[in-house]
Formats: C-alpha cells, structure tokens, sequence
C-alpha cells in the first residue's frame, strides 16, 4: 500500500556493540524505506567523529575513562541529532536513523526525550551477537577498509578493532524487558535466529519489523534480466503479449548456456505472466515460477503504440510523461510509482531467498535495480537496462556488486533518453528525437 | 493456486499453546480464516471439540486434574484421533496447513507432536500465547467460555468458577517455551500480553514469515469496519462494466445519505478508504471529512471487456462470457483480472484493516466481495456471488470467534448490478440485473 504518511516523524536509533551489523542495518533499511516512497536518511555518528577528529590514533580514544574522548564523542553525537531535527523537522524527512551504539540507558534516554520534545516516534534496532566468527566476519568485511584503519596492516588493524568492542562491553546495557518495558523496540539476536518485538506503535513500524525479520545475510546473487528481444521490441512498439522474435529465441539459448556455466546452487527462476519471459524462461530447461507482479507496466490507452503513434495521438501526455516520468501515470495504466508498489512483495519475497535469476521487463527492471543500487525516484526511469544483459547482482559490505554481462546476441536498443524540450508546447521532432531506431 | 500457495512447499503443522483463555481457539480461526482467503488451504483440530465427542457430558474442572488417570487416558486418546485426522488432511485431502488447537503446556505433549511431524514430513511452527493480566482472561471467558457446549446451564459465576479452576489444574504442568535452551532449535512465536511483545525463533519459510507478520499486526480491540459501495454510478445506468464514470443523481444522493448515517453513527476517530477511481472518491467528497484513495482498491480490470455491457460482452466474446461463468473466481479477462488477482491485490488493505480502528471502505462490487469473503470466512466458489448492492452498507463488528454483520439500507433507489451463476437448465429472468433482458444461455 502507498504508505500512509503519519504526522509524526519516526527517529529509529541503532542499539549494539561495534561491529554488530548496525550500520549494514541502518543502510539497508534506509535504502528500502526510500525505495518504497518513505523519505529516510541515516546519520552516523562514527561518521560525525571521523569529521570532527582528523586522524583516527587507536582504541584509547574509546576508552571509558578518556575524558577528551568521551567530550568529543558527545559532541558528535548532539551534532548528528541536531542534523536529524533539522532533516525530520525542517526538510520533510519522514524516518531519520540514527546509527550509533548507544550502548547505554542514559543514553538512550536522553535520544528518546530528544524525540518527545520534537513530537518523534522513537523505535529501537538492537542487534545482539555473541558468536566470534560472525564478528570476525564482519571485522574483515567492513571495519580493515575503513579510514580509520588507512595506514595499518590488517593484523594491527583487527587487534586495535577488538579492543575497541571492549571498551563498551562493561557499560553495555542491552535492551530489557522489565526496565524498558515501554519503548518500542526489536531485538534481533544472532543475525536473525530469533527477534523480540515489543510494543510496534503503527504501520511503518509493523512494516520496519517486517522487513528486518525478512533479510539475511547469507552470500548469494541475484541475476535479472529481461525477456529476449519481442516481435514488439522489433517495431518499436510498447507493452503488449507478443512472442519472441529469431534474436530473442537465440537469446534465450544463450542465456540457459550462461547459467549453466555459472553452476549456481538451488537457483530460482522468475517470470511474469507474459508471453515473452516465460518462453525466454522455457528455454532453460528448469522450473521457473509466474508471478502477474512481474508483469510489464502499463500503457494504459497507449498499449501497443509506437513513440511516434503516442507523440501524434496523445502529444500532450507524452510531455508530461517527460516532465516527470516516475509519477506520470499512463491514462488507464499505470506510473513507475505504482509499479514500485506493485513490486514491493517481489523485493521482501527476494529478501528471503538465495540464489535468484528473474526474467522480467524494462520498466520492471529499472524498479528492481534501483531497489538494489539505491537510485532515487528521478533516475530510475533512465536506468539502462538492455535487451539480452544480465545483470548479476551480490550484496558486499554495505552495498551490491554488479557485473553487467553481455549475452552476444544482437538486439533492438529499447532506451529513451529524457530529451531536451519537455515543454507541452514542442514541436513533434523535438519529442522524438530521442527515440531509438526500429522496424 | 495462488502465490501464496505455490510459496508453501510442505504441509505445515502449527500448534498453539497455551493455557486456557488465552485466545488459542480465537487465534487458530483468524489465522485460519485469513490462509484461507490468501489462497492456502488451511483447516483447524480442535482437540475440545474431540474431546466432546469422546466424554459426551462435562460435569466438572476435575476432569483436567493432573492426577486424574482415567481422564489423562481419554485426553490422550483424543490428541492421538485429532492427530491421525491432521494427518489425513494433510497427506490426502490437499491441505497445506493444519492448526492443532490445544494446550499443548507439556513438552511431553509437544514433543509427541514433534516426533508425529517428523515421521510425516511436515514443517511444525508454535505459536504460544502467554497472557497474565487476570482481566483479559476473565474477559476471554465471559466472551466464549460462558456459551460453550461444557456448560449448558450458563451461570455466569459458577463457569468463571469453574473455569477457573480448569485453569489452575493446568498451570502445575505448564512449560512454556524456552527460547535459550530447551526449545532453542523450535520454529516458534510466542504472543505475550495480546500482542505488547513477541518472541519469534527461527522463522523456516515464507508462509511461516507471513503468519509471524499477520499475528503481528492482529489486535483486539473493539472496533467496527464498514463496507459500501459507491454511489450508484452513469455506467451502473447503462448497465456498462468497469470504467471511470461519475456518479448518477441517485449516486449523488446516496452519498448524501451516507454522509448523514455516518454523522448519526457518532463513530470515534473513523478513517475513511476509497479507491482512485472517481466513483468512490465524489462517494467520499460528500462526507465532509479526510479520506484516503487506495488505487489497490481500484475494481477488478475487465481488461478487453471494460466498457462493455454483459450483453455486448456476450455478442462479442460468447466463449469468455461461458468461461466466466464456469469459473467466476478464477476467470482471468484478456488484458485484465481475475477474483483471484483481486484477492492478492486487496492483501495489505486487509492487514492494514487488521492494524486499524474504525473504518469506512467505500469500494466497488468485486473488491467488497473480496473483502466481505474475508471477514465472513467465504469460500472462493460464493465469493464471486456475494450479494453487494448499491446503496447498502455492511457495518461489521467482532465478536466471540467471529463477525456480526449488519445490513443498512440507506433509502435511496440504484439498479442491481448483481448477476447470479446461471443454471444450465432454466432462464432465471429475475436473477439478472433489469438492464438485461433476455439471456441466451447454451446448454
């Protein structure tokens, strides 16, 4: 559902122990809340730290009883607090999160109130891990590449990490039952074997713990392409059900080749319901599943048109569909908004699962990646997503991998750049010029 | 079969736990209720029930004392019947789920269950509520245990004493859950306190993600939830499908109507849903308050057929207009959706009506069928005929295990737009809408 915009703003603050999966946390689900329409920012302390202290010396800075230490880390922590005010209050941000180990009750406190006084609903994410390896594992993944281990060696870098964690183990005050029976909170232990869940307040909270409960952080990739070139594709024409043309049949057997040489593990398969995936998808030679989601957007009354037949019949729309191409909704049809809507249970579904190859369509596409490589609403109408391209997709460190693989099959290119006049008054080639070439 | 159901590989066992009222039966029939509507076929054993059989007349609480050898044997015997009947359901008669509802407060008991999945192959996830406050359960009791089947004579004071007492013999053997180490490797959720806190351990699958999701966003609160539709609209006079028309003088003051039984209804904090079709939204324009346009609340998309009448459709598509007869649920239009499409479209208005307090959803024939279909536990073969007239409003309020639904027909005159399933061996004039005459139907 196109999330119900409350008039309070949400403040989520980040609860745990270095190296506890609080900044992939706080990443993640920033990146979906903004993909689901959600204004979310993420503020980092150790960020503001890094600004403020030039030059990271060792773990001493975290000491408990480093009074210079302990002075600038509050300061930090009050300046990227005034920055979520500024963003939640000023800037219509509607979730800010606030990244930081805030390890303590006095802490925490002095955040919640900070929320009360600005009319925020607070919400805890404390992430609790006791297993070595998977620290260890997140210390190599992402602390040895971070600046303030620049000039050590990773060995020297780990060490000095390690120490650091100790440094807030003996004040460390988990989130409990009894004493913080009132706040609103998720406890996720163990990098999400189990989770407790105390009082969600409303609907973005119910969809937070959601998505929290979904993710995982077991090494996989997802592969998305699209169907091989349509009889469509080949006449420049938009949406419809028609099969695959000579290159896209060919396509479909290089892709069943490609995917054999990957030898991936338990791949799933995905198609929409349309004509042309599923038979891109039959070629494989392996059970794929249809989802109607999957399905390509759409045109409404210009179904089946040409860009010529649209800027002749409907000069106006095509304007506007320039004008703002992510809400711009197809008479009839549908918007790139509401195909992220559309999708959002293909990305919590994609969450949950590994190995992944889905066959869709161009705008459909465009959606998903721009789910994965976070790219705001305003570019993700002009994602380049080619005909017979798979794009291979691995989550690493905070962010995802891609590696664009070329299948060697010719196509019709299928990308309409925004032209330059957008204006409703424009003459017809000024509208067209950027059309590609076809049939 | 629906996503959902593709989603669920193996047969799943879910077993509630729990001590007496504490919302085990009311839990098990909502969840139930709700696989049921997503498309995943899901039945409910309840060993009372069993045991009812079994013990043909209760006569006291001292049937549920521990020490109680006899009765122990017979309560056994009664698991062990439910069980063979779960499994019957599950391996033979094509269901995927099966909720096992009893106390289950042993691990001795628990683990029969566990040992009896295994042998089976079926996935088993707990679902625990826990519940102190000695309110909810004395509330929990007047509400359904005063009218069970164990106590015919309904003295309020000697059930609740009884019932009591039921309690306490259960509560000397009761183990609850033990997420650190005992039960550390079960799949489970434990509800505490209605809702205020959960515990959730090692979610499997998809389906057990979205059962942990629904549990979530459930409450209890009285509330009550309102299904109409528009105002009767210009294609409803036409007898046309579908489209974007405005309202009619009529459906003008329907919405009237509405705005003035809504005002008499004096409902607390009341949030107002319409779709984006501009039908509903002139609907909702006349009441005077805010109100939010929901385009999943849009109607079903006739795809070739929108526009059309049934007359026309049936000149132009005789096959389509047989099919859909045939198989009104699943009957997809060309180019457009089918009452199944609707169902898995219509998903998160339904949790976010699970989420809410009082609300008013002014919607359209196909999606209020969907919706109604939900709340009164319909099947998908009656959903499609659900009668939904114009100008009528379906007020729905909880109780004990299920929905009272009242019918207020605001007096304002619209066409019928209902079209009952034609039988093969008789034109029934009077059971399509007046616009459309004479029916040919091919036998």
């Amino acid at each position: 559902m196109q999330v119900c915009m409350t008039n309070c703003p949400t403040l989520i603050v980040m609860v745990g122990l270095p190296a506890r999966g609080k900044t992939y946390i706080s990443k993640k689900l920033t990146r979906y809340l903004n993909w689901i329409g959600v204004p979310t920012k993420e503020f980092n302390v150790g960020q503001y730290r890094r600004d403020l202290v030039k030059k990271y010396k060792s773990f001493e800075f975290f000491l408990p009883d480093n009074e210079e230490g302990l002075k600038i880390r509050k300061q930090c922590a009050l300046a990227a607090l005034n920055d979520v005010r500024q963003y939640l209050s000023e800037e219509n941000g509607h979730v800010a999160v606030f990244d930081a180990t805030n390890t303590t009750r006095e802490r925490r406190e002095t955040i919640y109130k900070f929320g009360e006084e600005n009319g925020y609903k607070t919400f805890f994410v404390e992430s609790v891990c006791v297993d070595p390896e998977v620290i260890a594992a997140n210390i190599v993944q992402v602390k040895l590449g971070s600046p303030d281990y620049v000039d050590c060696s990773n060995d020297e870098a780990t060490e000095d990490f390690m120490k650091r964690i100790e440094c807030y183990k003996n004040s460390y005050e988990t989130l409990d039952e009894t004493l913080d029976k009132d706040l609103s909170y998720i406890k996720i232990m163990d990098v999400g074997r189990s989770y407790l869940v105390n009082r969600v307040m409303d609907h973005i909270q119910s969809r937070i713990v959601y998505y929290l409960m979904n993710i995982h952080v077991t090494p996989r990739s997802i592969y998305l392409c699209r169907h091989g070139e349509s009889e469509l594709n080949l006449k420049g024409r938009i949406g419809g059900d028609p099969g695959l043309s000579v290159r896209g049949k060919e396509f479909a057997k290089s892709l069943a080749q490609f995917i054999n040489e990957q030898n991936i593990k338990d791949l799933k398969v995905w198609t929409s319901q349309m004509k042309r995936t599923i038979q891109t998808a039959e070629a494989l030679g392996v059970p794929y599943e249809q989802w109607k989601v999957l399905n390509e957007i759409d045109a409404g009354v210009c179904e089946e048109m040409t860009y010529e037949e649209i800027q002749e019949n409907y000069p106006l729309e095509f304007a506007l569909r320039d004008q703002d191409k992510y809400r711009y909704r197809y008479p009839k049809g549908e918007s790139y908004e509401d195909l992220v809507q559309r999708l959002e249970p293909v990305i919590m579904e994609l969450e949950r699962q590994e190995n992944v190859l889905v066959i869709c369509h161009q705008a459909v596409m465009r959606c998903l990646l721009a789910y994965f490589l976070d790219k705001p609403a305003e570019q993700l109408p002009y994602l380049k997503c080619p005909l017979h391209t798979v794009l291979k997709l691995t989550p690493v460190a905070y962010g995802c991998k891609v590696e664009s693989i070329f299948l060697n099959v010719e196509a019709v290119n299928t990308h309409r750049d925004k032209p330059e006049n957008v204006d409703i008054s424009r003459p017809p080639e000024e509208a067209l010029v950027t059309v590609p070439a076809h049939q | 079969g629906s996503w959902a159901s593709y989603m669920t590989n193996s047969p799943t066992l879910i077993v509630m736990i729990g001590l007496p009222a504490r919302g085990k039966t009311y839990v098990s029939k909502k969840l139930t209720r709700y696989l049921n509507w997503i498309g995943v076929p899901t039945k409910v054993f309840n060993l009372g029930v069993y045991r009812r059989e079994a013990v043909k007349s209760y006569k006291s609480y001292d049937f549920f004392r521990h020490d109680n050898k006899e009765a122990m044997e017979i309560r056994k015997r009664c698991a062990l019947v439910a069980l063979e009947d779960v499994k019957a359901y599950l391996l033979e008669e094509c269901g995927q789920i099966a909720v096992f509802d009893a106390t289950n407060t042993t691990r001795e008991r628990r683990d029969l269950i566990l040992n009896f999945a295994k042998e089976n192959a079926f996935k088993v996830f707990f679902v625990e509520s826990v519940c102190d406050d000695p309110e909810v359960i004395a509330a929990n009791i007047l509400e359904v245990k005063v009218s069970s089947p164990d106590y015919p004579e309904r003295n309020r004071e000697n059930v609740m004493d009884d019932f009591l007492k039921r309690i306490e013999c259960y509560k000397v053997t009761y183990q609850p859950l033990d997420p650190d180490a005992y039960d550390k490797d079960l799949s489970f959720i434990k509800v505490i306190n209605v809702g205020q806190r959960f515990l959730v351990n090692r979610v499997q699958d998809y389906i057990q993600s979205k059962i942990v999701y629904y549990l979530m966003n459930i409450h209890v609160q009285p509330r009550t939830i309102y299904l109409c539709r528009h105002g009767e609209s210009e294609y409803n006079l036409v007898g046309k499908i579908g489209g974007d028309s405005g309202l009619s003088p009529r459906g003008k003051q329907f919405a009237q109507a509405l705005k003035k039984f809504i005002e008499e209804q004096e409902i607390v904090e009341l949030k107002v849903w319409t779709s984006q079709l501009k039908r509903t939204i002139q609907t909702a324009e006349s009441l005077g308050v805010t109100y939010e346009q929901w385009k999943i609340l849009n109607e079903i998309d006739a795809g070739v057929c929108e526009e059309m009448t049934y007359a026309e459709i049936e000149a132009k598509y005789p096959d389509e207009f047989a099919l859909r007869d045939q198989e009104k649920y699943l009957y997809r239009y060309p180019g457009g959706e089918s009452y199944q499409d609707l169902v898995q479209r219509l998903e998160p208005v339904i949790m976010e009506l699970e989420r809410q307090g009082n609300v008013l959803v002014i919607s359209h024939q196909a999606v209020m069928r969907c919706l109604l279909a939900y709340f009164l536990d319909k099947s998908a073969d009656e959903l499609p005929y659900l009668r939904c007239p114009l100008h009528t409003i379906l007020k729905l309020t909880p109780v004990a295990y299920g929905c009272k639904v009242e019918t207020i027909t605001l007096n304002v005159e619209a066409v019928n737009t209902h079209r009952d399933k034609p039988s093969l061996d008789s034109v029934s004039l009077a059971a399509q809408p007046w616009f459309f005459p004479f029916s040919k139907i091919s036998a």
